[in-house]
């Protein structure tokens, strides 16, 4: 018995993948659970392991190579098995016909009665990435809509199509060439390359995948999304209280309860008192979760990276504290799982720390809301007629405005101050 | 309430009225999907299983169109095809015989795919009678009361003709009798040359009826592009039978021994002699006496009923599938209506009925086909129109099969080289025209028709040939 070892389809948005690198070496013993590969989604490394026993016979992709998921990266086999069959097959994985359905635990029966030479190792990488520029891989259209997107310059993969199984038809490219559709071709920026003639020196930085990704989504929002911001001062004097009066009485315990996660449980209690705010657009309806995931955007080195912590509305500030600490890490060293940053009905984005007084952030969709925090800092503010230092913070929050209207925002604003300049209650 | 026939329960997921081909597809998928289906037919001469198409429309009629086949190629071609026939004569009531056993042997089909899928068949004459409520006069006698979850009406319809013209089941006659017929007159007058009118002309003529054709439009076959209908009219021409367009009837008159119709043509009036008028100038619902009322379905002015794209109609939980939801008047229409409907209650995923992608089949000979705009239409909707057409006579599977009459025509648009209309006429196009449809279901341009292998040599090579012809760069002709 053969294995495949194959670029996996790893979240729903996984398109292509990219080979880190190679753990194993053409030739090296591969027991069933070994490490094989490790290779880079759009969100996180993943180690890819053999479901067979054998010896790495092949590696068909190089590291650094990127391909479409599906395709065949190596293959185990018996030292002396004829793989030329599935070598012959991963031509067709690769060119993408068989692409979401092939799984790493594809394993064929090879025939180990013809001694057949083994064909030179092709990297097949190369002839898969053919699809038309703006591609991120391959994209189900019909060859009309094919057709009407090229002449009218539509990149295909910024287009939803309402066809079986998504395909993209003629009623799509005719949907996205509306005024003020959500898939225009400015839209496209994202993949297409943008011609930059300005005679300045650089460097070209190859778009990582995370880097795509951010790019893909993001452009979709400002677009599509009318976003809408509102923003509040909080003095922050009696929750940064708490915070070292928490901290004082957990010493020795190793736990600690950071701003963010004070941040955290705030609004996901300010959620639960205001649910109409805790919402997706969805088209044709508006999605109310009933559960409050609260994501937390983290910076990592080539990007933006969101855990979220699951039901934070039931969740007290020290088990909040220490999932999220947990996630942050994993997240840093892109082992999280595509169920742990995905779907947050609320997300925060805290730039304070980086001395930014105020901004606004940019929706993901489909969230409908996204809370950007500036730095915490001392202030002159007018006290019962007198002026005080206090220790202020601006928050903006960017609403959706699809499904969040302004005083719906404001109202939830209005209790997340509350609750911050009051924080007892949070603890209770 | 009288006595119940056995088997027949109370209440059921839902309750088909009427098993033609919308009807008996409905209730065989919504049984698939796991509903507890009653399908309640009339069984009335112009009904039974499988309805019209089965039993007195599109079956037993293409069974009389090969007897006619037949008796032409004996009459003119077999000679040539070295095929020396003597001593042979036609026999309608044997032709009529056969085809009354090819619509046996469907409807006994329906019978059992409704048995195999548990599908309840209750005969009987249905009504609604309000609150989802299904009263039937059991043909056996007695009645039964059903309550449905849902209700599917596919009741059909039936043919018309003008007033002074009524059916007399003797000599003014619909193609309901027209499939019966076991004597044959000696002339015939056919008034209306869509598809009924145009397969029946082919029959009795081949058989030997002198027979008119009385179309008030400007070409035969209305419906279809002008150029195609054309090349249909040159051949009923050349095997004699008179073709009379834009002219109407008026008035009938019948002695003894004849039928005189009175027509107006655009020359001015004339009456023509015949034994026989066969009308086939339309059809009518079967929306009457159906307790419609009594649920507030909606009915257009013609008495159709108002459905949306799946078939719905304007009471929550009752739909209308095939003829009597209205135009165009298709077998296939109702089926797939039927399909959507049974999906729709079921509540899985189903997607509307692309009304501008249905073929249109007529089975005379040469035969026509088509799916999508005429290029008339297409000019009319304002698109930049490329036209390409490839002819029979240049094909050689055509002319091996003796048939060099006939064409298709592409009608795409210049633009994008999307597909607006095929269209085709000659000897099996009604198969050819499947190619037409599916592509124009996937949104194939005119480049994937011409880029796509096709065997050698099939008539279906005239479809690539069209294509490439929109192309300018047709290979044989």
């Amino acid at each position: 018995m053969a294995t495949r070892i194959v670029m996996s389809k790893l979240s729903p948005t996984m398109e292509e993948g990219r080979v880190l690198s190679w753990v194993k070496r053409e030739g090296d013993p591969v027991e069933s659970g070994d490490v094989v590969v490790e290779v880079e989604t759009d969100k996180a490394t993943m180690e890819v392991e053999s479901m067979g026993s054998g010896v790495l016979r092949v590696i068909l992709v190089a590291e650094n190579s990127t391909v479409p998921t599906g395709t065949i990266l190596g293959v185990v086999a018996a030292e002396d098995e004829d793989i030329s069959e599935l070598l012959a097959g991963s031509e067709k994985v690769a060119a993408g016909i068989a692409a979401a359905t092939q799984s790493e635990a594809a394993a064929v029966e090879a025939s180990t009665e013809i001694e057949a030479p083994i064909p030179s190792a092709q990297p097949v990488a190369t002839e898969t990435i053919e699809a038309p520029a703006g591609d991120g891989g391959r994209v189900k259209a019909s060859p009309l809509a094919r057709r009407m997107a090229d002449e009218k310059g539509v990149a295909l993969d910024s287009v939803r199509g309402s066809g079986p199984g998504g395909r993209i038809i003629k009623r799509d490219i005719e949907a996205a060439l509306q005024p003020g559709a959500p898939a225009t071709p400015g839209a496209t920026a994202a993949a297409a390359p943008i011609e930059i003639d300005s005679g300045v020196p650089f460097q070209r930085v190859d778009l990582s995948q995370i880097r795509k990704a951010i790019a893909r989504n993001l452009v979709q929002s400002l677009g599509p999304v009318p976003h809408f911001f509102l923003t509040v001062e909080v003095d922050m004097a009696r929750a940064l209280e708490l915070r070292a009066e928490l901290n004082q009485s957990l010493e020795g315990t190793g736990a600690k309860v950071g701003v963010n996660e004070i941040l955290m449980k705030t609004a996901a209690q300010a959620l639960v008192q205001h649910p109409n705010v805790n919402v997706a657009f969805a088209g044709d309806h508006i999605r109310r979760f009933t559960r409050v995931d609260i994501g937390l955007a983290v910076a990592v080195p080539d990007g933006l990276i969101t855990p979220v912590l699951r039901d934070a509305g039931s969740k007290g500030l020290l088990q909040i504290s220490e999932e999220t600490r947990e996630l942050i890490d994993r997240g840093r060293e892109k082992k999280l799982a595509p169920e742990e940053y995905q779907g947050a009905t609320f997300t925060i984005s805290n730039l304070g720390m980086y001395g930014i007084d105020e901004f606004t952030a940019v929706i993901n969709p489909p969230a409908a809301t996204v809370m950007a925090v500036g730095a915490t800092q001392e202030k002159p503010v007018v006290i019962d007629g007198a002026i005080e230092i206090r220790p202020r913070m601006r928050v903006t929050l960017s609403c959706d405005h699809r499904a969040v209207d302004g005083a719906m925002g404001a109202e939830f604003l209005a209790t997340f101050k509350g609750m911050l300049e009051n924080p007892l209650r949070l603890v209770l | 309430m009288a006595k119940k026939m056995a088997g027949i329960k109370d209440s059921y997921d839902l309750v088909v009225i009427g098993a033609g081909p919308g009807g008996y597809v409905a209730a065989i998928r919504a049984a698939q999907l796991g509903l507890d289906v009653a399908c309640i037919e009339a069984k009335l001469p112009e009904g039974g299983l499988g309805g019209v198409c089965l039993n007195w429309g599109c079956i037993p009629a293409k069974a009389l169109l090969e007897s006619a086949a037949l008796a032409r190629h004996v009459a003119h071609d077999a000679a040539d095809f070295g095929v020396k026939v003597k001593g042979y004569s036609l026999d309608i009531a044997a032709a009529v015989n056969r085809s009354r056993q090819v619509s046996d042997r469907l409807t006994k089909g329906i019978k059992f795919l409704f048995d195999k899928n548990g599908v309840a068949t209750i005969l009987g004459r249905a009504r609604l009678a309000g609150g989802k409520q299904v009263e039937v006069d059991l043909n056996d006698g007695g009645a039964a009361k059903l309550s449905a979850k849902n209700i599917i009406i596919a009741t059909g319809s039936r043919p018309k003709t003008f007033p002074g013209f009524e059916f007399d089941g003797d000599r003014v006659i619909s193609s309901r009798e027209a499939l019966e017929l076991t004597r044959l007159p000696g002339s015939m007058v056919i008034v209306g040359a869509g598809s009924i009118g145009m397969e029946f002309a082919d029959v009795f003529d081949a058989f030997g009826v002198k027979v008119t054709i009385v179309e008030a439009l400007s070409h035969l076959l209305p419906l279809e592009d002008e150029e195609i209908a054309g090349v249909v009219a040159r051949s009923f021409k050349k095997r004699k039978m008179t073709v009379k367009t834009k002219t109407a009837v008026k008035s009938l008159e019948k002695t003894k021994t004849s039928l005189k119709v009175t027509v107006e043509a655009p020359s001015g009036d004339e009456t023509l002699e015949c034994d026989s008028l066969l009308m086939a100038v339309g059809r009518t619902p079967n929306s009457d006496n159906l307790g419609l009322e009594t649920e507030g379905i909606k009915l257009d002015d013609q008495g159709w009923i108002e459905v949306d794209e799946f078939c719905q109609t304007s009471a929550e939980g009752i739909y209308a599938v095939g003829d009597v939801a209205g135009a165009p008047m298709l077998a296939h229409k109702g089926s797939h209506e039927g399909t959507i409907a049974a999906e729709r209650i079921a509540g899985i995923p189903t997607h509307g009925l692309d009304k501008n992608n249905i073929p249109s089949c007529t089975y005379c000979h040469p035969e026509v086909a088509s799916v999508g705009r005429t290029e008339k239409q297409a000019r009319g909707d304002g698109f930049d129109v490329k036209v390409g057409k490839f002819p029979f006579s240049a094909n050689g599977r055509a002319l091996a099969a003796g048939a060099p009459d006939g064409m298709v025509k592409i009608v795409a648009d210049a633009k994008y080289g999307e597909v607006l209309g095929v269209h085709m006429v000659g000897h099996n196009v009604t198969e050819l025209v499947a190619e037409a449809t599916l592509g124009r279901a996937l949104e194939t341009t005119i480049e994937e028709i011409a880029n796509t292998v096709h065997a050698h040599p099939t008539l279906a090579e005239t479809v690539m040939e069209a294509a490439l012809a929109t192309l300018e760069r047709p290979i044989h002709i």
